[in-house]
């Protein structure tokens, strides 16, 4: 086998246009374009981080001191239900499998762009819809619906929570979960049918990969919430009683369908957010991901196993087989553990150059480690007896989840803003985002820990001056006054670049992936030219031929055969 | 008993927990000798802010969160060592190019079986602790039924005829109390009337649900006298926060005269 | 082709070696069914990967060494902007909110959805746009 390079002509004649492109408001309205439709989701997105955000503080306002009356107990429980609903089904999973994924994977794999552009910009339209619908409930007389992200029956019923409120929730994320399939879709049907010549699976890069994983979790999961929404529905409204006793229909069976989308749903939150850590810091050590393979496996074995895990979310309801649940959740955390220290291996004697996307990339290791370890806590049922419902859980899914979405999130956004806009942000503001955010975050969520083992129950609008909660809240609401100030400095660091702007190059970074190969932002249709794709990194192996990844390669095989020739003689 | 000799005794108690694991007797054997020597070093221990648990239940599920916590100190350190020594150590210098490794299959493979051997002996003692935390006696000294619903709880002692309720929804403050006698075993029926609560009692290091139609069971052995907060861990709805029971811990002859006391409907407590 | 198809068929594997311990051990049909819906998912599509990867020569893409040469055709048809998606969108959305306000929104949510039909039918003639 030859692995030598030879450079690959143009990629093609291209495309003749007919009339000339819309712009402004018509190309948003328009374009099937991936990386217009990317940027759309990311912004979108941004911008209901933005208001979940906001409901966070008013409910960290809320809770600075006891018996505070801030907010009704009816807001206050409307409050943390959209914040939690915004931040999972709105912000962290589009953020990144309709926004990064989206702009990305074509670039990434040398293709135009996404297999059913059509289907794509549908996609987007019914994203963004059913995000306004989530904020519909607000105008409603009734309210929002205020029964948790989790909708646990019979609470979200017709009984217990009539109104419109709940109803345009459950319109929203069956809307948005829609969304979400489609791209899953689409991206799976891209990684596997519009790679670049050469480009094979294990050429693929690592956030690649893991949104190839995250597309096939999100086909196995999303059917079924969609189906239990229906479900919830009729049970709301045609007379149903699949969740309801009085009607001889079983409670726990909402549970059960809620969480085998659930668990998954928290890796299709997470795996993405891997994949881009993955990304950012092989560039900024100058090295190449450590153990790749292993990593590849080890995003599958956290795909299969995350599907059978989903009853350790009701290990308190007393149905369900504990020691079964108990060792897959355990198990989940081998897989983890590979990711986390194929991530040391990969900075390890490197050159590290700590720029703001680094810089959070191991925000996210600091946080997500953390946050595991405590997951694990919660993976032995008589712990989870102890800590279930409380803000010991809220401490723990805020590291892990606060950790991608925002540390990794932002990692990957500074990352690709270069890409994404052809400009570049302001380093200093960018460290200054950074550490505000890592403060604001630990001194928010790690007093939680010690309110949940004190046994302060999550989803409580009140509590009294005598439990021992008042000084652990108050710091806790200190810290989510700093992230929120930290947001600012983004935004301010955003409009900065964008008033005064600093032409940032095609490859700033030195990257080493194929979205570094093409101009920045790159041309419709995404690249004039390829370069040959002889390894893992196509980039890096044009700028850097003395230390090509194929030249490695090429060394250890004819060295193995001079080995073989030796001992055959 | 002082509150370390209860500890003493208690640890004693862990180490002759029989195991219900089903998986195999070697599995059960090896598991044992080793959950229970961690078991006895984890007596001496700090409690890391975690309630000592006032049932004999409670306090296997102390132990065992002690121990996950012991163990949890070497694998964070086992990430945090190295970054921060990565952090230092390799700060960019120059525009070096540094040496491209790609794996090692001898890390690679250690990476993967620690972590594997540690989650598998982490199971074994999570089962034997878990079989003692569900386990339901079959001669309880005392039964008692207890139902939530939208927004109090209801404390039925059927042999007696005794009932205890919440006076008033919502923001009520007369809270009804469970009272149990110390050093005996009570089993408690737990349901709900209308949607889901959790029955939760911080001290007891225990909670669990309230669902509508199924019958929960699980029991407490007290082991120390007292009056602990309750609450409800599971959203409910409007007044979900002010759900709130007390649960008093007496001797079994006070117990007597309380219960005795009682008239057959009394409500509140 | 075959990495693709492996990718499914072990996942699909997978589920059915948890369902079948899950099943044995705990005797619960209702739960083993999503098990079971899992592994079909894997092993459906991995199966038909796995026989198109048998009858047909490797794809550019899954040829490590690949040359100039051996890349014939068209990559695809990828329009660059129409407006039926954003129609087809306010469609769905209107007639998803039927089921909050009463089925008027429908009405007016179908009328979208028709039209985007026919639209974007009559339009997606790959004459905008060639990528060869
Ligand atoms: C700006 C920083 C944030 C703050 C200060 C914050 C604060 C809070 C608070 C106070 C609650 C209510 C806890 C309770 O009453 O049970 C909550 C719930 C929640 N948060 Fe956040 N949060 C933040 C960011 C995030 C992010 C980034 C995510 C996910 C990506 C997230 C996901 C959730 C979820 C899922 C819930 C549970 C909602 C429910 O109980 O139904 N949060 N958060
Ligand atoms: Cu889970
Ligand atoms: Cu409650």
């Amino acid at each position: 086998m030859t692995i030598a390079p030879e450079r690959l002509e143009e990629v093609g004649p291209h495309f003749e246009h007919h009339g000339p492109e819309p712009t402004g408001i018509f190309k948003w309205l328009t374009s099937t374009d991936h990386k217009v439709i990317g940027k759309n989701y990311m912004y979108t997105s941004l911008v209901f981080f933005f208001i979940a955000g906001l409901m966070a503080e008013l409910i960290r306002t809320q809770l600075f001191a006891p018996n505070n009356h801030v907010v009704s107990p009816q807001t206050y429980n409307e409050l943390f239900t959209i914040h939690g609903s915004i931040m999972l089904f709105i912000f962290a999973g589009p953020f990144v499998f309709g926004g990064f994924a989206n702009f990305l994977i074509p670039l990434q794999i040398g293709a135009p762009d996404m297999a059913f552009p059509r289907l794509n910009a549908l996609s987007y339209w019914l994203f963004l819809t059913g995000s306004i619908t989530m904020l519909l409930g607000f105008l409603t007389a009734s309210g929002a619906a205020a029964f948790g992200w989790v909708a646990y029956a019979p609470l979200s019923d017709a009984t217990y929570s009539p109104g419109a409120g709940p109803d345009l929730w459950i319109v929203s994320v069956a809307l948005v979960g829609f969304s979400g399939i489609f791209t899953a879709v689409n991206l799976v049907t891209t990684i596997f049918y519009l790679r670049a010549p050469g480009l094979t699976m294990f050429r693929m890069p690592v956030f690649t990969w893991n949104m190839l994983v995250t597309g096939i979790l999100i086909l196995i999961s999303f059917p079924v919430l969609t189906a239990a929404l229906i479900m919830l529905y009729a049970d709301r409204h045609f007379g149903t009683h699949i969740f309801s006793v009085r009607g001889g229909g079983v409670p726990v069976l909402w549970q059960n369908l809620f969480w085998f989308f659930g668990h998954p749903e928290v890796y299709i939150l997470a795996l993405p957010y891997f994949g881009i850590v993955s990304e950012v810091l092989p560039v900024f050590s100058k090295k190449p991901i450590f153990g790749y393979k292993g990593l590849v496996f080890a995003t599958l074995a956290i795909a299969g196993l995350s599907t059978g895990v989903w009853a350790h979310h009701m290990f308190t309801t007393g149905t369900v087989l504990l020691p079964f649940f108990s060792a897959l959740s355990l198990l989940i955390a081998v897989p983890t553990g590979i990711k986390i220290f194929t991530w040391i291996g990969t900075i390890w004697r490197g050159n590290l150059d700590f720029k703001t996307p680094l810089v959070f990339a191991i925000g996210f290791i600091i946080a997500f480690t953390m946050g595991g370890i405590t997951g694990v806590m919660l993976a032995s049922p008589p712990i989870d007896f102890y800590t279930h419902d409380t803000y010991f859980v809220v401490a723990h899914f805020h590291q892990v989840l606060f950790g991608s979405a925002v540390f990794a999130g932002f990692a990957g956004f500074y990352y690709w803003y270069p890409k994404l806009t052809g400009r570049m942000y302001r380093e200093n503001l960018g460290k200054v985002h950074f550490w505000l955010t890592f403060i604001g975050f630990n001194v928010t969520f790690l007093p939680q820990y010690l309110l949940g083992l004190r046994g302060m129950p999550r989803r409580i609008a009140e509590y009294g001056p005598s439990d021992g909660f008042t000084f652990l809240n108050e710091v806790s609401t200190i810290g989510a006054y700093i992230t929120a100030i930290a947001f600012v400095v983004f935004l301010y660091n955003f409009w900065v670049s964008w008033r005064k702007p600093i032409p940032a190059g095609d490859n700033p970074w030195d990257g080493h992936t194929l979205e570094w190969a093409t101009s920045s932002p790159p041309p419709s249709h995404n690249f004039h030219k390829l370069p040959p794709i002889r390894s893992l990194r196509p980039t890096w192996d044009m700028n850097h031929p003395d230390h090509a990844d194929w030249r490695v390669r090429q060394e250890e095989a004819t060295a193995k055969r001079a080995s073989q020739v030796e001992s055959t003689r | 008993m002082r509150s370390d000799a209860i500890d003493d005794f208690v640890c004693r108690q862990t180490l002759s927990a029989s195991s219900k694991f089903k998986l195999g007797r070697l599995f059960k054997v090896g598991g044992l000798v080793l959950g229970s020597s961690v078991m006895l070093g984890a007596c001496n221990l700090p409690t890391f802010a975690i309630n000592r648990g006032a049932t004999t239940q409670g306090r296997a599920t102390f132990h065992l969160f002690q121990l996950f916590v012991i163990i949890s100190i070497p694998v964070l350190l086992s990430v945090f060592v190295p970054l921060t020594w990565a952090i230092i150590r390799y700060r960019k210098k120059d525009n070096s190019i540094p040496k491209q490794t790609h794996s090692s299959i001898p890390i690679e493979v250690t990476y993967t079986i620690i972590p594997i051997l540690i989650v598998v002996f982490l199971f074994v003692v999570t089962v034997q602790v878990e079989n003692k935390v569900t386990a339901v006696s079959a001669h309880p000294n005392l039964r008692v039924n207890v139902v939530g619903f939208q927004w109090g709880w209801k404390f039925n002692y059927p042999a007696f005829g005794v009932t205890k309720v919440t006076q008033g929804v919502g923001g009520s403050s007369v809270y009804p109390q469970l009272v149990l006698p110390k050093g005996e075993t009570t089993t408690i029926h737990l349901t709900s009337n209308d949607v889901v609560h959790g029955f939760y009692i911080p001290q007891f290091d225990f909670s669990r649900y309230a669902l509508p139609g199924v019958n929960n069971y699980f029991d407490f052995t007290p082991n120390q006298t007292g009056t602990f907060i309750g609450r409800c861990s599971q959203l409910c709805g409007l007044y979900h926060s002010e759900m709130l029971f007390t649960v008093k811990v007496i001797t079994p002859s006070q117990f007597n005269t309380w219960i005795s006391q009682q008239s057959h409907s009394t409500i509140g407590a | 082709m075959r990495t693709e198809s492996r990718i499914y068929v072990g996942i699909g594997a997978f589920f059915v070696l948890i369902v079948a311990i899950y099943f044995l051990w705990s005797g619960d049909s209702g739960n083993s069914i999503f098990l079971v819906a899992s592994a079909l998912l894997g092993i459906m599509p991995g199966l038909y990967l796995g026989w198109w990867s048998r009858n047909m020569s490797p794809r550019p893409e899954d040829v490590e060494d690949v040359t100039p040469d051996e890349i014939r055709g068209e990559v695809g048809y990828f329009p660059t902007y129409t407006i039926w998606p954003f129609v087809l969108g306010m469609g769905v959305f209107l007639t998803a909110l039927a089921f909050v306000f009463g089925e008027w929104t429908a009405v007016i949510g179908m009328g979208f959805v028709v039209s985007a039909a026919i639209g974007g039918t009559l339009s997606s003639k790959p004459n905008v746009s060639r990528h060869v």
